[in-house]
């Protein structure tokens, strides 16, 4: 009867919300509390963002293919960027690459990624009514807004954005006098970094706790799906390793601007010469610092590109993932592991070699959960029923990244050949083809999959197997040789090849034929957005479960409203990866189908979780209806 | 060339068209809601298009590996850059083992597998014998490669042995330095960041006698061959990072902390000239750790001749003392009469304030002579 009672109250709440006062165009579309409004202004602000990286990176591959080529039509973007001789400007190629990096780690791979299907799966996929806090949820995206403004005036300033590559290493970004790119766009640099790292600490806080706080009646830890897993893990890596980040970044403001020492000694710098007062400081310290962030951050950014992939290829194999508890089991462990891996960066940074053997350890037990990861993915292809939908083709795309990328991880994480291969572009080939293709293909999966829960129509289907065949194709075509002048010793950061025997007319076919691809790559980009554009305005409009899929956010309204779902939160009675059981009429079972109504499905262990079931619906903490507010 | 150009503008031409027509397409078609479950002739397509990009793909490896083979790891002529280039090569045979064996099954059985009308896929959820093997078969291959590497970081980083020649190179805007230790006492004298100026550019410290003899370059470092060299590593400014790509020297250059990096280069350049047919072949240092607008051209040569003719070199060199004599004016009183045999016979007698003496030299800014507490 209680049960009754509330369901009524609930009701009453909903026609209560609904009976709002409509809220003004700032409130609803602005500065919106709505977790989904929030997910599609990350979303939108990564795809800018994306277009302005990559913009970046074509340009120094334009230097880097076509070292004879005149840039003065890029002259009316870059001015005085581009030289009396029509050539970039050696500083500005290092703000290029630096700027680069930056922007697709923290502002597209990790905002645009994870600030989009965090905020919009995870209230969907655990059943609840929205985030924990709103308005965090809101100061979170507007900090981060914040934070691109700021980065983005960097790139427009006389002495150029930041320029000593994304890890920032002091002295060289300490010291004005080493590089114009450490004046003011080294300043706006830690500026908007301070602020990206709260504006990530609200986000985190708030997937955490509503993670942990709001899942629906029955949805347990071990029936979550795999994309919450990845998003909680994520959240918490996030929550652990930034705040040592914002550690370094006011550790390295104090060296700039206050006189301390903490990064600098012993340092004779500038064109008339003058040695500076500070001794004692440390170099390595900021490397450890930053890279205690910056090796999670490469989890940050492949978790949930890995959590979302799950459930795209289990829901288009028609296949329950394989090994649900070993995915989880190896997030988890990745997830730990990440943390104590920091110092593979640094082998040759003098660093006590008795450290470079622990860390060489440590680093490669991490491919054992990965190599894990792998197989799953595979296994769960074999004998599946696969729908080749785009989000389907991207994340095949993004399995295969992450074996190839991953692979070369296990020969930079042998300290003895890390001396040879250090900060040269086979690190540059692995990291990209790992964590910047696989992530990128992640969110790209991600949008396909959920574009229709995000917007109510579909994308065009056959725009985006092109997409996808034009992208998978260029990526490998400028990654794989990639290689191959890494290997040949071709130190990463050079604005030329020109200086040495060892490089001097030696690939420069191949720098060519990169930089080709790149530009292919990039202009095939252009479909998505075509796609997206269009699809958003003038897309067939989406059925309620168009991938027929499990999860929890297909139950709701085919644009759901405040609060998600109308009336009652579904309660949830299994797993999220009941597809073709044997016996059962369709080829899936969502969520919240109860075991009472599948006898001819049910497993003989799930037969007993009948009983459970009314439990299970008696339980209702957790609709943030039924509180008062 | 003309007809790889040609052939990739019908390509491309060809795919814009396909782009553009799929585009109207799009546009044309009625805005009504998708039919569902129809699956047809694009699934076959994209399955297919699995496989052809994996033979493709492979047949594009192999060739592309094949032509840029030919610059892969230059000749090593180090004893450990040959033990490291082993484990390299062996670790890529491993991970190409791998990537083949992994990425075959990944699009075979896209395309095997790929929907069947009336076909219900296997619900397999899991078996935790198969999850045990793949869990230990990589957990064993990856000890063995740990082990191996582990055993070769060990022996590279271990302490120089006793009788190691020692020179030293300093990182700094934008090209490197080199002190060699002097044939007198074949010892490096103290340095102090303090002291650098125009005319004692890596702040040798003269109070220390066996700083008489040291003697520096920026064009070229002289190394004998078969014999230990220990490389003491330190940067003026901001990091650098020291890079022998033939001898497969890496060790960054750290402000405030000096580093070293040992070896033995076991191959003259003359030696070198003739393996690689090449008779410009010149060792080179490279820097591989960003330091501003001139990362990208810190070349110093670096020449590795047998000990005679190595000790030949070093003896026409000059101590610095030599060709900068005003520097004679930072050597303290007690020590004069040991330095004067580097000194020119008329040398100008030291100004009694030391101070003053280097404020002149310093080119207008004034050093003070402090020792670092």
């Amino acid at each position: 009867m209680a049960t009754v009672a509330a369901n009524t109250a609930t009701v009453a709440h909903v026609a209560e919300h609904e009976h709002h006062e409509p809220q003004s165009f700032w409130r609803k579309y602005v500065f919106s509390e709505d977790h989904k409004t929030i997910a599609k202004q990350y979303l939108i602000s990564g795809i800018i963002w994306s277009v302005i990286g990559i913009s970046l990176s074509v340009m120094f591959r334009l230097q880097l293919g076509f070292p004879d080529m005149k840039l003065e039509f890029l002259r009316p973007i870059l001015g005085n960027w581009i030289n009396e001789s029509g050539k970039l400007d050696p500083d500005f190629y290092l703000a290029l690459v630096t700027m680069h990096g930056t922007i697709m780690v923290f502002f597209v791979l990790t905002a645009g990624l994870s600030g989009t299907f965090s905020n919009f799966l995870i209230p969907l996929q655990v059943g609840a009514r929205d985030m924990a806090s709103g308005f965090l949820n809101m100061l979170s995206y507007w900090f981060f807004f914040l934070a691109s403004a700021v980065m983005l005036v960097s790139l427009f300033i006389e002495t150029g954005p930041a320029a000593g590559g994304w890890v920032v290493y002091p002295p060289l970004s300490a010291l004005p006098q080493a590089h114009p790119g450490s004046q003011l766009g080294m300043t706006l640099w830690l500026v908007s970094m301070a602020l990206f790292i709260v504006s990530q600490l609200l986000g985190g806080i708030n997937y955490i706790t509503t993670v942990i706080n709001l899942r629906t009646r029955g949805m347990s830890f071990s029936k979550l799906p795999l994309t919450i897993w990845a998003f909680f893990l994520t959240a918490v890596l996030g929550l652990i390793s930034f705040p040592v980040l914002l550690s370094a970044a006011l550790l390295l403001i104090f060296d700039r601007s206050f006189g301390t020492s903490f990064y600098l000694s012993e340092i004779y710098i500038g064109q008339t010469g003058e040695a500076l007062p500070n001794v004692g400081g440390s170099p390595i310290l900021f490397q450890h610092l930053f890279w205690f962030l910056g090796h999670p951050e490469v989890y940050i950014v492949l978790l949930p590109a890995l959590g979302m992939t799950s459930e795209i290829i289990a829901t288009n194999a028609r296949k329950p993932i394989f090994g649900y508890r070993a995915m989880i089991a190896s997030m988890m462990g990745i997830a730990f592991l990440a943390f104590i891996v920091w110092a593979h960066h640094m082998f040759v940074t003098g660093m006590n070699p008795f450290l470079g053997s622990i860390f060489m350890f440590l680093t490669l037990i991490i491919a054992v959960p990965s190599a894990v990861k792998a197989f799953n993915y595979i296994t769960t292809l074999w004998r599946g029923n696969i729908r080749f939908t785009p989000a389907m083709l991207f994340s095949i795309g993004l399995v295969s990244f992450f074996i190839s990328g991953g692979l070369t991880g296990l020969i930079l994480g042998n300290s003895a050949l890390d001396i040879q291969l250090h900060d040269t572009y086979f690190v540059v080939a692995h990291f990209h083809l790992v964590m910047g293709a696989a992530s990128a293909f992640g969110l790209l999966a991600g949008v396909y999959h959920w574009f229709p829960k995000m917007f109510g129509r579909m994308m065009d289907e056959k725009l985006g197997y092109i997409h996808f065949w034009l992208t998978f194709i260029g990526i490998y075509l400028v990654f794989f040789p990639m290689h191959y002048i890494g290997i040949a010793g071709f130190p990463r950061r050079y604005y030329a090849f020109t200086s040495y025997d060892f490089t001097k007319n030696i690939f420069t076919d191949m720098n060519s034929f990169i930089s080709l691809a790149a530009i292919f790559t990039f202009t095939a980009q252009w479909v998505f957005i075509w796609n997206f554009v269009y699809s958003l305005f003038k897309g067939k409009k989406a059925p309620q479960n168009p991938w027929k899929s499990n999860t929890l956010e297909w139950t709701t309204p085919i644009n759901p409203g405040h609060g998600n779902w109308p009336g009652e939160i579904p309660a949830v009675y299994r797993w999220p990866y009941d597809y073709s059981k044997p016996g059962a009429k369709d080829d899936f079972i969502p969520q919240n189908v109860p075991y009472s109504q599948t006898p001819e499905s049910n497993l003989p262990h799930e037969n007993e979780l009948i009983g459970l079931e009314k439990e299970i619906e008696a339980q209702n903490l957790n609709d943030q209806f039924k509180q008062p507010h | 060339m003309v007809y790889i150009v040609a052939l990739l503008s019908v390509i491309f031409l060809g795919l814009a068209v396909l782009v553009i027509s799929r585009m109207a397409a799009v546009v044309k078609s009625t805005r009504g809601p998708v039919e569902e479950g129809r699956i047809g002739m694009s699934n076959r397509v994209n399955a297919a298009l699995f496989m052809v990009f994996f033979v493709v793909g492979l047949v594009g490896a192999v060739w592309s590996f094949w032509y840029a083979s030919d610059f892969f790891l230059p000749e090593a002529s180090s004893p450990h850059g040959r033990r490291t280039d082993f484990l390299f090569w062996l670790s890529m045979a491993i991970i190409t083992v791998a990537f083949l064996v992994t990425n075959a099954l990944l699009f075979f059985f896209a395309w095997r597998y790929q929907h069947r009308e009336g076909y219900k896929a296997a619900y397999y959820p899991e078996n935790h014998k198969l999850e045990l093997i793949w869990t230990v078969i990589p957990a064993v291959v990856m000890a063995i490669l740990v082990f191996t590497g582990w055993r070769a970081w060990r022996d590279i980083m271990s302490e120089a042995p006793a009788d190691a020649q020692v020179f030293e190179i300093v990182g700094k805007q934008f090209n490197w330095i080199v002190r060699y230790p002097g044939v007198d006492d074949n010892k490096l004298g103290a340095y102090n960041y303090k002291l650098i100026d125009n005319s004692n550019d890596t702040g040798i410290d003269y109070t220390d006698q066996a700083s008489f003899d040291d003697f520096t370059s920026t064009t070229e470092l002289h190394i004998p061959v078969n014999k230990p060299v220990l490389l003491k590593i330190r940067a003026r400014d901001v990091l650098h990072s020291v890079f022998i790509p033939h001898l497969r020297v890496k060790m960054d250059a750290v402000p405030g902390m000096p580093t070293r990096f040992w070896f033995v280069a076991d191959k003259t350049t003359d030696e070198m000239r003739n393996i690689t047919g090449n008779q410009d072949f010149g060792y080179e240092i490279a820097c591989t750790e960003v330091c501003g607008r001139g990362h990208f051209s810190m070349r110093i040569r670096l020449v590795v001749e047998d000990e005679a003719s190595w000790q030949a070199w070093c003896k026409e060199q000059k101590p610095l003392l030599s060709s900068t004599p005003e520097l004679a004016a930072r050597i303290p009183a007690n020590l004069k009469a040991k330095a004067a045999k580097y000194l020119p016979a008329d040398a100008p007698a030291a100004p009694a304030d030391s101070t003053t003496a280097s404020t002149q030299q310093g080119g207008g800014v004034s050093i003070a002579r402090t020792t670092i507490r």
